[in-house]
């Protein structure tokens, strides 16, 4: 009686059928695509573009007219009176500026800072979103009918992270390759291997993150409440993080959150690889901490699935 | 070999420790039948089912599926059953053929057997001509016989239905029935349905369990179930008020009288016989029969007398509205 199907799918088999499900239901919808790519870009012209901090510094915003200054005003004091260059001045100004946003960013252009930071922030909206699409495999029957198949239970999961960080690593490539037509100045020791560094930071990233929201989801049955999640942590995950301010310039209290916030490491890692001259150590540090991220949180919601999956 | 192909002891569900679905249900299901569990919207019968299927782990009780049991075996019973379930699940954003393609990988069927399968399920079901056409252009009675193809994939012994024809109209049920029976003719397929439809279970089942409160309360054929009852039934109404409960009783051949808001429900052996007398009787003490309705017992009946309440009387349950929901939202989706 036990030779009725042969068959038994293997860990692999399940994991790639269930993510080839989700990868072709995300390309039969252009229009969702096409917006998840636009998102960025609009943040990237507005935001980005907008804010330009390097730009606050050049001569033209300085005009700075000759200063008079009387002699007696001097130490030692002299008779007459003095004239500062007000052209002079606004120069020095103005040669200042780039070195105080490189001692900042790291960059000299905020544009330049910001948009590899768009890579975590399209990282963090695809993976959130992963928790909702397992609310509505359960709403719509899909996960009763899957739990019924011999198909293992961390396939389940693990099909979801998958697709959730596939879809990051496309989103990363077309946000990457957006920037640098839009003006990203990629550092001297930027080549094309760095791409794959990246790639695997945004797996990493990818695979913690999303195995956290499904872990949350793994028993809900209302998107609402997935919603009322991703509302509430997108923006402190995102700004107490360096995606878009430096964490230096930041109160304690935000660069405590910042510090173990794995979006920090996403970034500073991306632009270590783009933006900035390679730092070798700083970027070890990063791809260890995602790497513990992601193996935590991964082996928590794997094991949470084989837990409450079935009620 | 065993012949029962399921067997529960003392299977029981109880949600959030309070709300007891299931109740200790004892009952087994032999090999090639037709086993049907019959009762109205939220008596159990999904949530029996979930836990044969292992999606739900029982709270208490034993069960075995093809020999497996149902808690340490989990996975082997997953490999041999067949599932359909009441909803529809497959995925909409998908074509007939990517989600039976898709159930096959679920069950690790390699590529080339699964497209061959695939072949024949849709021939099976009738929708070879729809199978590059997204399900969500798929109407009501096509999606259950996709349901219904997906659940064959891995070529069970054993299939479990969940209301196969919920919310289809008669034509499509009819059909849906003459799967049912193929699957049992020529296949020699073991089956497990819910329904909360009487005629269906009476046509489709060799055992009916009506289960009510969690609770099978009566197991057996349609055939058994109705002689069970003893007799025919007469349901009269008299024109004045107070209750001749007691008057009927004393007439010959009457077994059992119930008042149901002044209609009669009376069991009487020799029915076309005994209903005159039933009128003298009544009409000796100066009442007036207004309607008389002689019955032979239908399952509508022997339900009646297990539940003691007639199935269109059954309030709307949360299961009900919850798929109604489901409806709701589709038909707003799509």
């Amino acid at each position: 009686m036990s030779k009725l199907n042969e068959h038994h799918p293997s860990r692999f088999h399940g994991i790639w059928a269930l993510t080839k499900r989700e990868l072709k239901k995300w390309l039969k919808e252009p229009i969702i695509l096409l917006m998840a790519i636009l998102q960025p870009v609009i943040w990237m012209g507005l935001f980005g573009k907008a804010m330009n901090l390097g730009n606050m510094f050049s001569s033209s915003n300085i005009s700075i007219s000759d200063i008079v200054l009387p002699g007696v005003a001097l130490i030692p004091p002299q008779s007459g009176s003095i004239t500062i260059s007000g052209t002079a001045l606004s120069q020095m100004f103005a040669d200042f500026g780039p070195t105080l946003m490189k001692n900042i960013f790291g960059v000299t252009d905020y544009f330049s800072y910001m948009s590899v930071g768009m890579i975590s922030f399209i990282v963090m909206f695809t993976t959130m979103f992963s928790g909702m699409s397992i609310v509505w495999d359960r709403r719509l029957g899909f996960l009763n009918k899957v739990l019924s198949t011999p198909v293992s239970r961390g396939a389940i999961i693990f099909s979801k992270v998958l697709n959730a960080s596939l879809r990051s690593m496309f989103q990363a490539t077309i946000i990457l390759a957006l920037a640098v037509i839009f003006g990203l100045q990629v550092s001297s020791t930027f080549s094309v291997v760095n791409i794959l560094g990246i790639y695997a930071a945004v797996f990493l990233l990818c695979v913690g993150l999303s195995s956290v929201f499904l872990a949350v989801a793994l028993r809900s049955t209302k998107w609402e409440t997935q919603m009322a999640i991703v509302n509430l942590i997108n923006l402190p995950l995102m700004f107490a993080s360096n995606a878009f301010f430096p964490i230096s310039q930041m109160p304690d209290w935000i660069q405590a959150i910042a510090h173990v916030n794995p979006i920090s490491y996403l970034t500073d890692a991306t632009r270590q690889l783009t933006v900035l001259s390679l730092d070798t150590s700083s970027l070890i540090i990063d791809f260890t901490f995602l790497g513990i991220f992601a193996a935590v949180f991964s082996f928590i919601g794997i094991a949470l699935s084989w837990r409450y999956l079935t009620k | 070999m065993s012949e029962e192909v399921i067997k529960t002891e003392g299977l029981t569900k109880v949600f959030n420790k309070h709300l007891t679905a299931v109740d200790h249900v004892n009952f087994s299901v032999k090999q090639g039948e037709i086993f049907g569990f019959l009762g109205p919207n939220g008596a159990g019968k999904t949530t029996t089912i979930n836990m044969l299927i292992t999606i739900l782990k029982p709270t208490e009780g034993k069960a075995s599926v093809l020999g497996f049991d149902i808690a340490k075996q989990d996975n082997n019973v997953r490999n041999v059953i067949g599932v359909v379930p009441q909803e529809y699940t497959a995925d909409e954003d998908l074509t007939g053929l990517e989600n039976i393609l898709l159930c096959a990988d679920l069950y690790g069927i390699p590529r080339d057997v699964a497209k061959k399968r695939a072949a024949d399920l849709l021939k099976l079901v009738e929708l070879t001509d729809f199978k590059d056409k997204k399900v969500e252009t798929y109407s009501g009675g096509m999606r259950r016989r996709l349901e219904l193809a997906c659940g064959l994939i891995n070529r069970p012994k054993l299939l479990f239905l969940d209301e196969p024809t919920l919310g289809l109209d008669v034509q499509t049920r009819t059909a849906t029935w003459d799967y049912i029976r193929k699957l049992k003719k020529e296949f020699g397929m073991t089956l497990f349905m819910t329904t909360h439809y009487l005629e269906e279970a009476d046509a489709l089942c060799d055992r009916v369990a009506i289960i009510d409160h969690g609770k099978i309360v009566v197991v057996g054929t349609p055939e058994e179930l109705k002689h069970s009852l003893g007799g025919d039934i007469i349901t009269l109404s008299i024109k004045e008020d107070p209750d001749v409960s007691e008057l009927i009783r004393t007439v010959e051949n009457v077994k059992d009288v119930k008042n149901e808001d002044g209609s009669y429900r009376i069991k009487a052996e020799y029915g076309e016989i005994t209903a005159p007398f039933v009128i003298e009787a009544l009409r000796r003490k100066g009442y007036t029969v207004t309607k008389l309705m002689l019955t032979e017992p239908t399952l509508n009946e022997v339900y009646l007398e297990y539940t003691g309440k007639s199935m269109r009387d059954t309030e709307e349950s949360r299961e009900a509205f919850r798929s109604q929901r489901m409806t709701m939202m589709r038909a707003r989706g799509g």
